[in-house]
């Protein structure tokens, strides 16, 4: 696959992630392509973000609300819960500090759409076991010295994050090299080892309140005053 | 409301006259009778959705495109209004007015008081970016156009137009704010201040009475200008432009004279100002600029808005070179609307050429006007 065919492919399984009529703010949404394939196809309300000054200038003139800036520096300008999905596609792998962002994605929407290429893919691991050096492949097609690409992790790696900062996997779809796709959830053994590209929708593990009755305030497990 | 509106010849501008009105304005002051000169360019359409206001800056005017007759030049904004131009006079109706305070034809300190033969002068109230925008919102409502489109504007501008998207964003679909901020910062205060203190400190001015003996302060006046467009440019496009190549000379003189180009082209700026504006109406422009402040008031104003506001959309453009009104005051604009989930875009635009870029060859700008024009056009006309 080429790089663009693989982000249109992106696309549309991230449009099947979709609900109707929903607010999206799309991060590193480039010229707008994305928003406009969910403006179509799902009526959505899109907001977007965009490092690139051209790109963000092509996005602006195709009608597009978006805003040329840093997602590492210019999320806190979103408001808490103003979205109903904040996308984050193929860029986890470039942030600094992947973990602030992935907590800013669901401080931000409701749920959070992320997806990344899997450096547990066996190619991957047989690249770096037989050559001894820094693995080179179609999806992450950088030499170590001058990728963008700077945090590189595995499925099991961000399932383990998400475990640690309480987050939920809704839905994954997992792709192998050749495009063939399936749930990740589903398919436990091998699942690291066979993905190549992977898309999460995540959002925040739900805390039921646990009522602990004092004599006269009522508290959650959180320990938010609930009444 | 009963306007009237007439045609001045030599101006080549529509006049509007508001007749006891009683503008209450800011200040607290009332003017009875005011009139407004300006120009308009393409068509309304039938449907009278297709007008759009451009804002002119500190010393622009109504003549945004085609012939300026008082300086016999092309309008300020020639290369952006026009048929097929970025803001297309085919497909939009564009007006543009000389401000309240203005010296272009609108009520300002040149002109006569009412029922008098003498000048405003310095007896012209104090007038406010709201006051002007008041003014305006009377202008386009006489024009019996319900809704603006747009409202663009850059430095000046920029602050009537976000100031239209606080008192009357009912009346308005979107607005363009180029290089622009929520309030006019110390710095700029402080250049505001030396060129008043320039044209105040020349002999001539007269406490604002100069029109009694026919005079201009020319020199205070040309110095408030020299200063103001060093402002406007940057200093990479300064040396770009200029260096320290000399004028009309192999050898520096050793005296006063405009040894170095960029000496002479300040002088040539000066002067021909002098000739195109009021000393007066520049010292009460500057400092309606000054005044201008909405930075603790503008995220309340537009949360708590008693107008509907959430359809505005806001197009913020500024520009790395422009250090009067940097791309931080932009971005706080900016800021303050995404966390309240307004539909805003933002672009900065990489140039040398300082705050006077916007009305300079930007093709990044041209297009992304042209684009949310149109696109943001086509989603209501359907």
């Amino acid at each position: 696959m080429d790089k663009i065919n693989s982000i249109r492919k992106d696309w549309s399984l991230i449009e099947t992630l979709i609900a109707e009529d929903r607010k999206i703010l799309d991060i590193g949404c480039g010229d707008g392509g994305l928003m406009e394939q969910l403006e179509n196809n799902r009526n959505a309300i899109t907001h977007g973000i965009e490092l690139n000054r051209d790109l963000a200038a092509n996005a602006i003139a195709r009608g597009f609300n978006v805003v040329h800036g840093n997602a590492e520096l210019d999320l806190f300008q979103y408001s808490n819960n103003s979205f109903d999905y904040v996308i984050l596609s193929q860029t986890l792998q470039a942030m600094m500090k992947p973990k602030d962002i992935l907590s800013d994605l669901l401080r931000i929407g409701s749920k959070a759409i992320v997806s990344f290429p899997n450096f547990g893919h066996w190619k991957i691991r047989l690249q770096l076991l037989l050559s001894g050096k820094m693995p080179v492949t179609e999806s992450l097609p950088y030499t170590w010295y001058d990728t963008p690409n700077i945090h590189f992790f595995t499925i099991k790696d961000f399932l383990n994050l998400c475990n640690e900062m309480n987050i939920v996997i809704e839905k994954s779809i997992g792709l192998t090299s050749k495009g063939r796709q399936f749930d990740i959830s589903e398919s436990v053994t091998g699942v690291n080892f066979f993905t190549h590209e992977a898309i999460f929708l995540l959002s925040y593990k739900n805390f039921e309140p646990i009522k602990i009755k004092s004599s006269k305030k009522v508290f959650a497990k959180n320990s938010v005053i609930v009444n | 409301m009963n306007t009237k509106f007439t045609t001045d010849t030599k101006l080549e501008s529509e006049i509007a006259y508001f007749e006891n009105i009683n503008l209450k304005l800011e200040s607290g002051d009332l003017i009875d009778s005011f009139k407004l000169a300006f120009k308009t360019y393409g068509k309304l359409n039938t449907d009278r959705t297709n007008a759009i206001l451009v804002c002119h800056a500190l010393t622009g005017d109504q003549y945004v495109a085609g012939n300026n007759p008082i300086t016999g030049r092309e309008g300020w904004w020639s290369r952006m209004v026009g048929p097929n131009k970025p803001i297309d006079t085919n497909k939009f109706f564009v007006i543009c007015s000389n401000v309240l305070g203005g010296c272009a034809g609108s009520t300002g300190p040149k002109e006569l008081q009412n029922g008098s033969d003498i000048a405003y002068g310095g007896n012209f109230p104090s007038v406010t970016i709201k006051d002007m925008v008041k003014a305006q919102s009377l202008l386009i409502e006489s024009l019996n156009i319900e809704k603006l489109f747009s409202v663009i504007g850059g430095s000046m501008g920029a602050m009537q137009a976000l100031q239209w998207a606080i008192d009357f964003p009912d009346k308005i679909l979107n607005i363009i704010h180029i290089a622009g901020a929520l309030k006019h910062s110390a710095q700029n205060i402080a250049f505001h201040e030396v060129g008043r203190q320039a044209i105040m400190s020349d002999p001539i001015w007269k406490n604002g009475k100069y029109f009694e003996n026919n005079e201009v302060p020319e020199r205070g006046l040309s110095v408030a200008r020299m200063i103001a467009h060093i402002t406007y440019l940057s200093e990479n496009a300064m040396h770009r432009k200029f260096g320290r190549k000399l004028q009309s000379r192999d050898i520096i003189s050793f005296g006063f004279d405009a040894d170095f180009q960029v000496e002479s082209y300040l002088r040539y700026q000066g002067k021909s100002f002098v000739e195109r504006f009021d000393a007066n109406s520049y010292l009460y422009l500057t400092r309606a600029m000054d005044y201008f402040d909405h930075d603790e008031t503008f995220r309340k104003n537009v949360e708590f808005s008693h107008n509907p506001n959430k359809h505005l959309k806001y197009l913020i453009v500024s520009f790395t070179s422009d250090w009067l009104f940097p791309t931080i005051e932009s971005k706080i604009i900016v800021n303050q609307l995404n966390s309240l989930s307004r539909e805003v875009s933002f672009l900065e635009i990489d140039t040398d050429k300082g705050h006077d870029s916007f009305l300079l060859e930007e093709p990044q700008l041209d297009d992304v006007i042209k684009g949310f024009l149109t696109n943001n056009f086509a989603k209501i006309d359907g």
